[in-house]
């Protein structure tokens, strides 16, 4: 039996109304804590005020809260690895979690710290997925989805440290242009 | 040992485009430059997992969250969700919201001259069982003018939010009512190129989830993506 995935369809405006129930900005875990302030813009470099940000990502040690996670790794209650979050009037989110561990990559690679990162907003038919990385974290070289991005691209997906603010890590989502942030066909 | 089986990717113009001239707010809000592709691994074929602790009873009863009745047609709504295996998918979520009878949304944002009704939020939401299956009663959305062109009506629809068992899987989509004039003039739902694809985006009238002498009913089943069963060769 072969069925075909039900089209997309864009979430609209008003997505708020069914959406708002899941929010959640602060991932509580044991861990380097971190906090991730980000902001949408569009074309014209304006900010998007009416989008809704998803995370997803493995606790400290590497592991996803996900049966499907074959390794065995401990758990860490209460980190459900989920956050979600409306954009603001000036386009903004932030979330407070812990830093991921490593977790595998193809061919027996591992991948760099990341957060898996949706997009959803009115004028989007399909959701946007992308990842943010750590700044300056010495396993970004070696990781292998970086590698299969264009070098001049990569910084896209790489947070910014927040000048004077330790643990506090500044990304900007461009949805258009010529920094336009790398979204990915997964 | 890390080739993880792949979740397949979509029948050729079976999904929208990023960029569509016909629904203005692509313009611009699309992705310019081509998207990598990415072969899914452990980040992409894991996603969050929600019990049904949740979901409260009657969050699946669009038509019973105030102290009187909505205002409109009464409807119940039946379906399964199923991967394109043709497997139910068991115990995963879905958050669906909607305009009121009149076509207006409980949102700051909308400015229609609809009333509003306060006996209607319109979101909701419910787990499937271990079937695939789900039900939820609410009222018949209203169509509503929109400022995409000239005289824009969106035909009535209710949004669902699927998450099934990954990222990969992730899935918001419109239902469609059966019969709706406004369906070839729709921009959003036309987006799709292949007539198949958008007519499954269309509910069937549905005489064995209607109740009888209470409510219409109206069956849409829902697809998310198949895994292949053999792990991807490198």
């Amino acid at each position: 039996m072969s069925l075909q995935m039900t089209a997309s369809q864009t979430v609209g405006p008003f997505l708020h109304i069914g959406m708002d129930w899941l929010n959640n900005g602060e991932l509580a875990g044991s861990g380097e804590r971190i906090v991730l302030e980000g902001q949408v813009r569009d074309a014209g470099g304006a900010p998007v005020p009416d989008a809704v940000i998803e995370i997803w990502q493995a606790n400290a040690g590497g592991r996803y809260a996900h049966p499907d996670d074959p390794r065995g790794l401990p758990t860490d209650a209460g980190f459900a690895g989920f956050g979600r979050l409306p954009t603001d009037a000036e386009g903004c989110f932030r979330f407070g979690t812990v830093k991921p561990g490593r977790v595998p990559g193809p061919g027996g690679s591992l991948q760099a710290p990341h957060i898996v990162v949706l997009v959803f907003m009115r004028g989007l038919l399909k959701h946007l997925v992308t990842r943010v990385y750590f700044p300056g974290d010495p396993a970004n070289g070696e990781d292998p989805v970086l590698k299969l991005v264009p070098s001049e691209r990569r910084a896209t997906l790489v947070a910014q440290a927040a000048a004077g603010r330790p643990g506090v890590l500044e990304w900007t989502i461009r949805l258009q242009g010529d920094e336009e942030t790398v979204f990915f066909d997964v | 040992m890390n080739e993880l089986a792949q979740y397949r990717r979509p029948a050729r113009n079976t999904q929208p485009e990023y960029l569509d001239h016909g629904y203005g707010s692509t313009m611009l809000r699309a992705p310019s430059k081509p998207l990598i592709l990415l072969p899914q691994t452990l980040s992409e074929v894991t996603g969050p997992v929600f019990g049904h602790d949740r979901v409260q009873p009657g969050d699946a009863d669009l038509t019973a969250q105030h102290a009187g009745a909505p205002q409109g047609e009464r409807i119940i709504v039946s379906g399964r969700v199923l991967d394109e295996n043709g497997r139910p998918v068991r115990h995963t979520l879905i958050e669906v919201w909607q305009a009121n009878a009149a076509g207006r949304y409980v949102h700051k944002g909308d400015q229609h001259d609809a009333p509003l009704d306060p006996n209607f939020t319109g979101a909701g939401r419910t787990m499937t069982d271990e079937h695939g299956r789900y039900r939820i009663q609410t009222i018949k959305p209203g169509a509503y003018p929109w400022r995409n062109h000239h005289n824009a009506w969106r035909p009535a629809h209710i949004h669902f939010s699927l998450f099934g068992p990954a990222i990969a899987t992730r899935l918001v989509t419109q239902m469609y009512f059966p019969g709706d004039p406004l369906l070839p003039f729709d921009p959003i739902f036309n987006s799709t190129a292949d007539e198949k694809a958008r007519t499954r985006l269309i509910a069937l009238f549905d005489w064995e989830t209607t109740a009888p002498g209470h409510a219409l009913g109206y069956r849409f089943d829902i697809v998310l993506r198949g895994r292949n069963d053999t792990p991807m060769e490198k």
